[in-house]
């Protein structure tokens, strides 16, 4: 399926993909938002795990098992950290990132 | 060897009354510490007598008595040759002076019974005096110099403790931090020529410095320090302490302030025991300071000569009747010191070393004496000046007898004993020293005249207006009185000759009477013109005074000085040194230090800003400065 297509390609995509990941979770205020914008910045540590294992090395598997559990640990982190906007939601009422500021000096 | 391992007990005893004493005596009556530590020193007195009687009396051969160890143990050790041992050393001056600590001791502990019956700290008093009679002991049976420094310095503290025991009297107080910090200042020397000493000899022993014919000083004869030999140099500093505990002059100052603490401590500590501590220094040192250090004896000599006639001067002035037995004291100490500086040794020569281990043990009995009566009179009148009393005679027929007994003996005048042994000091001093000899010959008279002086002026002249009629004291006071008078009058017909000598063998001595007899008659001169004076209230001691002028002022305030020394510290070393330090501790160390604190408090101020609470700033951070490094990796890897 991924015959003919050049290693930079998927590269490209996968940098655009963490870079938005980034600039989403600075910019964002929602946390919910900012925890999807953690999950793109993952994936996109996937596809170069996934890709680079294609290319360099291509009988061995151990890039695409990293991968699998990558996606294994994102899916307790995204249960963990919706336990705390749940929380978080109870106390204040919305999940406003700016209003989460108590640990300061 | 063996058999007096139970000397352990002498000291042990006293050591743990005091612990005793110290930590329950609280929830006692008063009198069950008065009475349980009594009994202690009852015991170590009993074993000392014990101790002495087979010692000096038991079998020895014909080189003289032996030195016995009969105990000791490693008590610190560093290094394979730097050991610091604790252990009981008996020769002929420990032995005697284990007799003379415990009997003043034992003495006092009975006197202050009723002494210092009703008096707040009664146990408080009685666990000092425990922990005094501890160190003493300790001290003099040390058989190395370190264990006596340890014991001089825990004989300071007891020392510095009873003067200040009336800690609510602010010139108790102040007479207790003058006897420590003068004490201690003398200790520094002490320290030094300890060092110096074992650095030279490569060992703490008093049985090996003191060995006839050692070697150890073969390589001190190459050590020199400002054209003065190392000897010379240790045994001078070692001098320096002992005069600072035996108060010569010039650091005499603190022992006249002393005199704040009970009459019994002074009696025990200020008379007796304590402050002949440096003449035992010197007496157990003998053989070095006299084969090694031949310039340090003839100071010695010259120091305790000047101090027994400054002393006698000052003390035809006073008023105050304990000050004036404290300068007989210096007085006395003195003509110890000085009889040790004089002195040879071996057989007849060493006739100086043992004439003043005898006056040490007579002065010791009649001294103590004297102020065990002064405290007496004190108890009878509740004053201290002789202002105050007169006429006393009637109503303290005990303390009378016994004081005139005690003055007697320390005029001179046979049989009693102060007449034996200050006699040997003059023998020992016209031998070597005519100038001493003449010194010591006037003071002799002095000595005399301000003893009866103060005698004739407390119990008799006029008889004041007493608020109530002095009373006879208890008679807990009046035994130790008798027992002291007792031995006042026999203790000059102990052979101290056959026991108690430079070389530990034993010489013939006779009395000289070219020399017995003038100093009997300056004697009686002395206490004759005291009679005329002030046996009637008279008007001719005021005259007197006033044609002395200027010369009287200056005695009456003891040559100022006192004042000289607080001019001195007060004036120059506070102004000129101590405040300069302060400065530069205070204002250069000091603010270096606090000035690290404060920069940091003002910087964190500054940025503690950046620790927002908001998630995002951080994150974006961590990016850029991520993003950061990664460009200039990739840069400088291009």
């Amino acid at each position: 399926m991924i015959q003919g297509i050049p290693l930079e390609h998927f590269l490209v995509v996968s940098t655009i993909m963490f870079f938005i990941g980034v600039c989403g979770f600075i910019i964002r205020r929602n946390l919910i938002t900012m925890l999807m914008a953690i999950e793109l910045i993952l994936n996109s540590v996937n596809i170069n795990f996934v890709v680079f294992n294609r290319y360099l090395y291509p009988d061995q598997l151990q890039g695409q098992f990293f991968s699998l559990f990558i996606v294994g640990i994102a899916a307790a982190e995204a249960s963990v950290a919706i336990a705390l906007i749940i929380n978080i939601y109870r106390n204040m009422k919305n999940i406003e990132v700016e209003n989460v500021n108590e640990m300061k000096f | 060897m063996t058999g007096y391992t139970y000397t352990v007990f002498i000291i042990l005893i006293p050591l743990v009354m005091f612990l005793v004493i110290g930590l329950l005596g609280m929830k006692w009556k008063p009198i069950v510490s008065g009475i349980l530590g009594t009994i202690g020193m009852g015991i170590s007195w009993t074993l000392s007598l014990i101790t002495a009687g087979s010692y000096f009396f038991g079998v020895h051969g014909t080189e003289g008595f032996q030195t016995i160890i009969p105990f000791e143990i490693k008590w610190l050790q560093f290094t394979e040759t730097l050991i610091i041992k604790m252990g009981i050393l008996l020769d002929p001056i420990s032995v005697m002076m284990l007799v003379v600590v415990t009997t003043i001791s034992f003495m006092v502990h009975i006197y202050s019974l009723g002494y210092m019956k009703g008096e707040g700290g009664f146990a408080r008093f009685y666990a000092f005096l425990s922990l005094f009679t501890f160190a003493m002991l300790g001290l003099v049976i040390a058989t190395n110099i370190f264990q006596m420094y340890i014991f001089w310095e825990l004989v300071g503290v007891s020392s510095f403790l009873l003067i200040g025991f009336y800690y609510q009297k602010p010139s108790a107080v102040a007479a207790a931090k003058k006897a420590f910090i003068v004490t201690r200042f003398a200790d520094l020397g002490f320290l030094i020529g300890i060092l110096i000493l074992s650095f030279v000899t490569g060992t703490f022993d008093f049985a090996k410095l003191t060995q006839p014919g050692t070697t150890i000083f073969a390589s001190a004869a190459s050590m020199s320090f400002m054209g003065i030999s190392a000897m010379t140099w240790a045994m001078t500093l070692m001098f320096i302490g002992g005069a600072g505990k035996s108060a010569m002059f010039p650091l005499h100052i603190w022992l006249p302030d002393a005199m704040e603490g009970p009459t019994p401590v002074s009696a025990l500590i200020h008379a007796a025991t304590m402050v002949v501590a440096g003449v035992f220094l010197v007496a157990r040192m003998f053989p070095v300071i006299h084969f090694q250090a031949p310039a340090t004896q003839e100071l010695i000599a010259y120091v305790g000569g000047f101090t027994s006639l400054f002393a006698a001067v000052i003390a035809i002035t006073q008023y105050d009747i304990k000050r004036i037995l404290a300068f007989s004291t210096l007085s006395q100490l003195g003509y110890m010191m000085l009889s040790l500086g004089v002195s040879g040794y071996g057989g007849e020569e060493g006739l100086g070393y043992m004439a003043s281990m005898f006056h040490l043990f007579t002065h010791a009995m009649f001294k103590a004496l004297l102020f065990l009566g002064a405290g007496s009179i004190i108890h009878a009148v509740h004053s201290n000046l002789m202002q105050d009393m007169g006429g006393l005679r009637k109503y303290l027929p005990i303390t009378h007898i016994t004081f005139l007994i005690a003055c007697l003996a320390i005029s001179g005048i046979p049989p009693f004993a102060g007449f034996f042994s200050k006699d040997e000091i003059l023998v020992a001093a016209l031998e070597h020293n005519k100038l001493l000899f003449a010194v010591e010959y006037i003071v002799a008279g002095l000595t005399a005249f301000y003893m009866f002086r103060l005698y004739f002026g407390v119990f008799w002249g006029k008889d004041q207006h007493y608020h109530h009629t002095p009373h006879e004291s208890p008679m807990t006071m009046a035994i130790p009185l008798m027992f002291l008078a007792f031995m006042s009058i026999i203790s000059g017909f102990l052979p101290f000759h056959n026991l108690i000598t430079s070389d530990k063998m034993g010489f013939e001595t006779h009395t000289d009477l070219m020399v017995a007899i003038p100093s009997v008659l300056i004697g009686v001169v002395g206490i004759a013109m005291a009679w005329i004076l002030y046996k009637k209230e008279s008007v001719v001691p005021a005259k007197l005074a006033k044609s002395w002028g200027i010369l009287y002022t200056a005695t009456y305030n003891k040559f100022y000085f006192d004042e000289f020394y607080l001019f001195v510290t007060r004036k120059i070393i506070f102004n000129y040194i101590s405040r300069p330090i302060a400065w530069f501790d205070r204002h250069i160390i000091d603010a270096f230090m606090v000035g690290i604190g404060l920069t940091t408090e003002k910087i964190s101020y500054q940025i503690k800003g950046m620790q927002s609470g908001q998630l995002q700033h951080y994150a974006f951070a961590f990016v850029a400065g991520t993003l950061a490094l990664a460009l200039s990796m990739i840069y400088l890897l291009m």
